[in-house]
Order: structure tokens, then sequence, then C-alpha cells
């Protein structure tokens, strides 16, 4: 990070900063800029009274629940997702692989077309789901099941290497000085995977935050109630109120931008003291 | 506290050869056993049966007169040792070597008095707050015994313990091991393919090959009264020279040595003879009979203290034969040379045995 004398074997860190300030700039800050400038058009009170109506209230509320939700859904799932992939040999692990990454791929309308086909009252799931009293489709658990879905690959490809980088031996050792396979996990594995998960969930959290095509099939998108932010800022947008769209926009960005700057200072916290500990 | 293993069978796959093969042995109860082999030879496969990483296919293994064949690894109390260290790298030197007794729920105090005096045994008081990862190689290793002992094991295992360190503190190691099981008199196993900390440093030698034990006894024993061919030329690095039996003696070129009673005329014989089992006369002239041959000194190499010299025997074969460096130099031969060589002893098998 910061300016090394020390001689590199690839030349070029002024030219390769300069560089990517230029990028960054170009292609996430000025639109960016852009975007809180078109916001001024508003005066305070409107801006403040556009953010704070109850339908933004609403859509804020489930967009980051739905998001955190997904995120934590995709940690534990995820994790369990990495730890077969890495520990065991079994016919079609090839194909397990290849699904993890299939929510990357897939335009997410896709998705959310299948989502919803599949929830719905008479969709291969929804009809058994719906027996048990449980609505999946156009309701706020819909949008969480979404957002899960597209989420999932971010945990998994980034815990599996730190997994892969576990030694065999570490774990023997702490079965032989007594521990339980429980301790063994609890004390020995998750503290050295646990940077990698928060970047994972860090990642799942951000994916779902912005998250639009997927979830406007599934929530049915009713004010108040399954509406996310993307989709009221489209709303908006579509009724000519550009201000207005771009006023919750700045909203959504701040939130989010806080948020991931908070896990992320956690995620290097946790990250440093492992580092400390291992003497880099 | 001896460690009892009986027609112990291991295998990894369905077919071939098994790792472990039908292995019976015991290690004395407050000795140092060593499993001594090449690399495949399975002493590593048979710790871990012993420790309980691994469950045999047939056969008992006891520990201190109990029976735990079937007993999982957190309750058969063996302190274990791996060439990796595997120590927990979160965890400072304290936490752990303190890991294996807050597990098992022991005091608060009983824990922290029982880490600081595995901390001294091990000489690493002053390093407890430390990281395994800001340690050298053979303090980590040292971290992992003050370990693998805080848990009071009944016996300790050691797999390739020094085998990732270099020579000195390899040595250096091998030193501090011997005085730590002075101290601490536990029953210990020890395995290694260095044949010189083998012998150096334990009581008792098994020397395994293809998953079998090659030979058990004292280092001695294996040293100098090899069972085997494999034993002869895995142990003290010696050549080989072949010949026929021929009225009672066998005779490779002018070297002629006495054979074993079962021996019948004309029959293949091996000597392995040890590098340092050879005296060299300068002269070729004189008598030249008995345990004497003529060779010519093919190249030489000043190996620390010693001079190591390939000599060619008139029948092709080729000896390596170890001189003190004072002795090399009163000798004074160049390469090319030719030189009488006295076998001082050999030990003779009968048939031919490729190594």
């Amino acid at each position: 990070m910061a300016v090394s004398s020390r001689r590199r074997v690839l030349p070029g860190f002024r030219l390769s900063l300069g560089f990517s300030w230029f990028y960054l700039g170009l292609l996430v800050l000025l639109p960016l800029s852009g975007l809180f400038l078109r916001t001024f058009t508003l005066t305070w009170a409107q801006f403040w009274e556009t953010v704070t109506s109850a339908r933004a209230l609403a859509a804020y509320q489930l967009t980051f629940g739905a998001s955190l939700a997904a995120a934590l859904a995709n940690v534990v799932f995820g994790l369990l997702v990495a730890w077969v992939l890495v520990r065991y040999r079994f016919p079609g692990r090839d194909l397990v692989e290849a699904l993890v990454d299939l929510p990357f791929a897939l335009p997410t309308a896709v998705a959310g077309l299948t989502l919803t086909t599949l929830f719905s009252a008479n969709g291969w799931y929804g009809r058994h789901l719906e027996a048990l009293g449980l609505k999946v489709a156009y309701t706020s658990l819909g949008v969480a099941v979404a957002l899960t879905f597209i989420g999932l690959p971010f945990v998994v490809r980034t815990v599996q290497p730190v997994l892969e980088d576990i030694d065999v031996d570490v774990e023997e050792a702490a079965a032989t000085l007594g521990a339980t396979p429980w301790q063994t996990f609890a004390r020995v594995l998750f503290p050295g995977i646990l940077p990698a998960l928060l970047s994972g969930f860090t990642l799942a959290f951000a994916r779902a935050l912005g998250e639009y095509g997927s979830v406007v099939f599934i929530s049915g998108n009713m004010p108040l109630r399954t509406e996310i932010v993307p989709l009221l800022i489209i709303t908006k947008l579509e009724q000519y109120d550009y201000a207005g769209a771009t006023a919750i926009a700045v909203v959504m960005l701040t939130a989010s931008f806080l948020l991931l700057l908070a896990v992320n200072l956690l995620h290097r916290w946790s990250h440093r003291r492992l580092e400390a500990r291992s003497g880099h | 506290m001896s460690i009892i293993v009986e027609q112990v069978t291991r295998r990894f796959t369905e077919k071939g050869t098994p790792a472990v093969a039908d292995v019976s042995f015991q290690a004395p109860a407050g000795a140092i056993t060593s499993l001594l082999g090449p690399s495949g030879a399975g002493k590593s496969t048979l710790l871990r049966l012993v420790a309980g990483l691994e469950v045999p296919d047939a056969g008992r293994i006891h520990i201190d007169g109990v029976d735990c064949t079937s007993m999982p690894v957190q309750q058969r109390g063996v302190g274990v040792v791996f060439q990796s260290y595997a120590l927990f790298r979160h965890m400072t030197v304290r936490e752990n070597v303190a890991f294996g007794l807050e597990v098992r729920g022991t005091p608060r105090a009983e824990t922290a008095a029982r880490v600081d005096e595995m901390l001294r045994l091990v000489q690493l008081e002053d390093l407890g707050s430390r990281f395994p990862g800001q340690l050298s190689g053979g303090q980590r290793q040292r971290v992992a015994f003050a370990r693998a002992l805080a848990i009071r094991p009944r016996v300790l295992l050691l797999d390739e313990p020094f085998g990732a360190l270099d020579t000195r503190v390899r040595e250096e190691l091998r030193e501090w091991l011997h005085d730590l099981h002075t101290r601490t008199g536990l029953t210990t196993l020890l395995v290694t393919h260095d044949q010189q900390e083998a012998l150096e440093i334990s009581q008792h030698v098994v020397v395994m090959s293809e998953g079998r034990v090659a030979q058990a006894g004292s280092p001695e024993d294996v040293y100098s009264r090899p069972a085997s061919p494999f034993v002869a030329s895995f142990i003290g690095g010696a050549s080989v020279l072949r010949g026929q039996v021929r009225s009672g003696r066998v005779a490779m070129g002018s070297l002629s040595v006495d054979v074993p009673a079962a021996a019948r005329e004309g029959e293949s014989v091996q000597a392995f003879v040890r590098p340092h089992d050879i005296k060299l006369v300068k002269s070729p002239v004189g008598a030249v009979n008995g345990h004497a041959a003529t060779g010519r000194v093919e190249r030489f190499k000043p190996v620390g203290g010693y001079v190591k010299v390939l000599l060619r025997l008139p029948t092709g074969d080729e000896v390596t034969v170890e001189v003190p460096r004072s002795e090399f130099d009163a000798l004074g031969v160049a390469e090319g040379d030719a030189v009488r060589a006295d076998v001082r002893s050999a030990t003779v098998f009968l048939g031919d045995y490729a190594i």
C-alpha cells in the first residue's frame, strides 16, 4: 500500500497507480458525482420529503433486511458447500463446481423468472410450501430467496482457496490433544477462515443491495410491502421524476458505501490480527 | 507404558501392497524406539495407527497394557509431534501449549502452571506471547513438543520431528530430545529415515522395508549384525561385492572372505563391506591374500574429517572407502594409483539380492 523504496521486479508503480486513479475516477467517481449534482436541483425540504416518504422507508428496510438475510444464509451454506468441495472427492464434484458459478453467468431476469415459476402458488416448490402455509413468491421472503441465489458463488469462491490452504496435520494435532470435532472446528479452523468468510459476506451483501433483475419478478413489486429500492428508483425514472430518483439513489449509495466501509474495516481488523499472528 | 503392536495390517487400496503388512513389534516402556526405513516403508502409517489417526484393517495395538485398537484418538492420551509442526498459527505459543488442557476443561490456574512448566522444559519461557510465525523452525518444533507433553501423554509419538530442519539445528535438537527423554522418561516412538538419528538416540530400532519389519533390535544389533541384505545395505552405506563359494571361502578377485557354514560349493554370495571397514595400504606388492585386494583409486573427495575414496577392484566392483583425513594424507595416493585394500570385516549373505 505504502510507496516502497525496495526495488520491485515489475516496475511501473507510478504509472499503474496513476492509471488506477484515472480509471476509477472515470468509471466510478464521475458518474456518481453526476448523481449527487443532480439531487442538488431539489431543495433540502423536497429532498428530505422524498427520501423519508413511507414508501421509500419501506423499500430501504426491505432491501437492506433481505440483503442481510441473504448474505448471512450464504455465509452458512456457502461455507458448507466450500467445505464439501475442498474436503471430499465424490462423483459429480465437477458438476457441483460448475453449478456454484452458474448464478454468476445466468442473466438475472432468467433467474428471477425461474424462481418465480418454482415458488408461485402452483409451482414445483410453491405448491408444497403453500400447503405448509408458507408463501414465498410475491413476499419479502421471495426477495430474500432471489438474493440468496445470486449471492451464493461469492462466499464459496472466497472461502474455498483458504480452506484448501489449511493443513490436515493441524486438525489431527488438535484431535490428538483431545479436541472434539466441534472444538477443532470452532477453535482451530474457524479463526483461520473468518477473514475470507467476511470477504464473501461483503461481496454477497453488496451484490444483493444492487440486485434488480431477479427480484422484480419474484417480489410482485407492491409498494410498501415488496418493493425494493432499485425498483423504486426505476419507477421514479419512468415517471420522469429524475431528481426524486437520484435523491433515493444518493441515500442508497451513501448507506451502502458506509456499510461496505464498515465491513471492510472489520475485515481488515480480523485479517490483521491473523497476519500479526502468522508474522508476515 | 509400553506399546505393543500385534500383526497390524493397513491397506489404502483394495489391491496392491498394503502400507503396513502384518507388523508386530514392541516399544519397551521408558525407552526411545525408532522406526527406521526408507520413505514408503510404512513407518509413518504405523505411527499414525498407534496414534489412532488411522484404523488398522487387522491386528491389535496395546498402549500401556490396554487394548486401544478401536479407541478414538482423543482418548488415547498420546502426544504427537508432526514434521510440519502443525502449530495453530492464530494462537500464541502459550495458547498453543494450553490448547490440549483447555479442551479437556482443566482449571485455569492449573493450566497456566502447567504451561509455565512446559515452556521451561523446552526453554521458551520468554517467547510465550509470540506467534508461531515469529519463531524459527527449531523453536516451533520445541513448541510442538511442549504442546504434546502438556497433556501428560502416556506415550510420545514423533513423526520425523526434525525432518524439516537444517543439519545443525537437527543435531542440536537431537541432543535436546535425548536430554528431554532422560528427564521425562516417556515411552517414545520416533519415525525417521535418518539412520544416524535412530542409532544415536534410540535404545531400540525397528528397521522397516515395504510395510514389514526387516529387523528389530538394539542399535548395535542392527548395525553390526544385520539380519538381511536390505538392512546391511540400508544401514551404514556398505558396498556390495559378489562372488562364488570356492572350497569353503568366497573369492572376489584376489579378495577372499569366510562364508557361512550353510554355503554350498559354487553358490553365489554377496559381501557387504562398510566404508570404514577397509584399510588402504599404499604398496600393492607384497602379500595379496586373505582379506586383502588390490584396487585402483578411481577418485577421492574430502568430506569434512575424512576422505571418501572410490576404489575399483580388478573384478570391476566399486568399493567406497572412508579414510580419516590424516591417514589419507600419510598414505599420499593420487587418482589412478594402485593400492591394497585390507578388509577388516564383511557381512556375507547367500544368494543374489538386488537392492
